[in-house]
């Protein structure tokens, strides 16, 4: 079995040896060199975390900031309003520069070994910061449209059977809005992922970025490295939006909306 | 009275003091004042009916009985507690009050027994078991077997309606409010919900109805008030107050209705 799968791997990286042999600009090493793979799988791990984690923390700030766009305290609504404008309002690019040459520089740092200053956080916690806020911006907005979209009169009904304002935005008013803003949450989330990519300018090491150093160090990779690039994405946003759909069928309620 | 209402003020209702008892209620949005001073008793068991041209105040009044609505002066006691307090304790209230609206305000993400089940189990900490067990009776109590698993899309406006009356009974209220309760409702099932109402208050519960529908009623009320622009113009038993109106307000309302 496992000869088998040795063989057919054999079998791709002398194809892809000989399209190299054959066409000088179309040299796919990384099918065929261990080296350039194993950087090709690292930056694939990497982008995937990266929108894993901001998609999850994106959601949590959209959730929170949405419950506080409803608060008392005008000034924690003003405080939201701002955050929304400034991320909206700003290229994440930008967003990523800032956040790791501007604040980066007054982030404490550690030495573990007397000599080297580490910042606590790195490049890759500094964009998974600024990503998520970013998305989060958006998602806080797509929150509180699904949130006005629960008529008033809903949550009145659960007032008389004594729930509290809180226990009706955690049963009532959370499940419903969640459900009409599963569309614009999917857009949303499928640009978060491709905007990982701009995590690039802080070097961090996701697909993009490997993809780069790769084709620098072969500059005959490099068409095939972005059609390559084309295609990973596809892929990745293709479970998100499968992934999306699911959600949104499973969550679709008898008799109820589209 | 004026025993009842010393032992009221005490805290220490008995039955046989008014269930509900409202004085010089006044109520204004903004400029407009709708309700300008109202007052009346309504007994354990007694079944009252509201009616009165739109805009006179009906809604109003009966959602500042369970506190949906603050009011500006006067007092609503209920059982004893003043609804008029800063320091209101709303869950002991509608605890005591049901609510049912014209338009059901059902949830629609639950079936028909999760929506009569939610309030005992997620205000009330009841055991879920038992809470569902009442629930299937209730169910039945409004002639729904059958439609326990059925989200409120999936059921017609008079079968909604009846939910929402079986989930407000679920918190083993002492008293119900009704506002148009069949007003949204086509003619053939209105029927279906009144019969529903009508064995209620045979059951012994005490109601306060609003309502359009004279014949019922007539035929249920044991009080009917009649308002018009936040006043109670005239007042009385069934059987006097339709063939004895005096206003001349009354008179011209009963003419168009009947
Ligand atoms: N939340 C509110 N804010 C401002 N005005 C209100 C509000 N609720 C009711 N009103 C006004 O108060 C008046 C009485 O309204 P209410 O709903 O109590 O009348 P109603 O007797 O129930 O009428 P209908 O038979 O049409 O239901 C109306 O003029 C209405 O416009
Ligand atoms: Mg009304």
């Amino acid at each position: 079995m496992s000869d088998l799968k040795g063989d057919v791997i054999e079998a791709i990286q002398e194809f892809f040896r000989e399209v190299a042999a054959n066409n000088p600009t179309w040299n796919f090493i990384f099918f065929y060199e261990a080296t350039q793979w194993n950087k090709v799988v690292s930056g694939l791990w990497m982008t995937v975390q990266l929108s894993v984690v901001c998609v999850l923390f994106s959601l949590v700030i959209g959730v929170v900031g949405a419950g506080l766009q409803g608060a008392k305290s005008a000034v924690l609504r003003a405080i939201v309003a701002g955050y929304i404008q400034f991320f909206r309002n700003t290229p994440p690019f930008v967003q990523l520069l800032f956040f790791y040459f501007a604040l980066g520089q007054f982030t404490p740092t550690y030495s573990p070994d007397g000599w080297l200053e580490i910042p606590i956080i790195s490049n890759v916690g500094w964009a998974i910061i600024s990503l998520s806020f970013f998305a989060g911006a958006f998602n806080v907005e797509i929150f509180r449209a699904g949130v006005e979209a629960v008529p008033k009169s809903t949550q009145e009904a659960a007032e008389s059977l004594g729930y509290t304002r809180l226990q009706i935005y955690g049963h009532i008013v959370f499940p419903l809005a969640l459900r009409v803003s599963i569309p614009a949450l999917n857009n949303n989330l499928v640009n978060l992922v491709k905007t990982t990519t701009q995590a690039f300018v802080i070097a961090v090491p996701e697909l993009l970025y490997q993809s780069v150093t790769i084709w620098n160090d072969y500059p005959s990779a490099q068409y095939p490295m972005m059609t390559f690039l084309f295609f990973a994405y596809l892929a990745l946003v293709g479970v998100v939006v499968v992934g999306m759909n699911n959600w949104e069928r499973a969550m679709r309620i008898p008799g109820y909306g589209g | 009275m004026s025993d009842s209402n010393v032992a009221a003020a005490a805290g220490s209702w008995t039955p046989e003091q008014p269930i509900v008892s409202l004085k010089e209620v006044r109520k204004s949005f903004g400029d407009l004042e709708v309700l300008k001073g109202i007052t009346f008793d309504v007994m354990k068991g007694e079944v009252i009916c509201i009616i009165g041209p739109s805009g006179s105040g009906k809604s109003t009044l009966i959602r500042c009985i369970n506190a949906l609505n603050p009011i500006d002066s006067g007092s609503i006691r209920v059982e004893g507690q003043e609804v008029h307090d800063a320091h209101l304790d709303k869950l002991a209230l509608r605890k005591k009050v049901g609510m049912v609206f014209q338009q059901y305000n059902l949830f629609p993400h639950k079936t028909a027994i999760q929506n009569v089940m939610m309030a005992p189990v997620q205000v009330l900490k009841q055991d879920k078991a038992e809470v569902e067990a009442r629930a299937r009776k209730l169910i039945a109590k409004v002639r729904l077997e059958g439609k326990e698993e059925s989200y409120p899309g999936e059921l017609s406006g008079g079968q909604q309606q009846r939910v929402a009356i079986a989930r407000s009974l679920a918190m083993n209220p002492d008293i119900m409010l009704f506002d148009e309760v069949t007003a949204a409702l086509d003619p053939e099932t209105v029927k279906e919900v009144l019969v529903t109402i009508k064995e209620l208050a045979q059951d012994g519960m005490t109601c306060m109805l609003v309502t359009h529908e004279m014949g019922f009623a007539r035929e249920v009320a044991d009080h009917i008030y009649f308002t018009d622009r936040g006043v109670i113009v005239e007042h009385g038993p069934p059987a006097t107050f339709f063939s004895e109106a005096k206003d001349p307000r009354t008179q011209e309302f009963l003419g168009q209705i009947l």
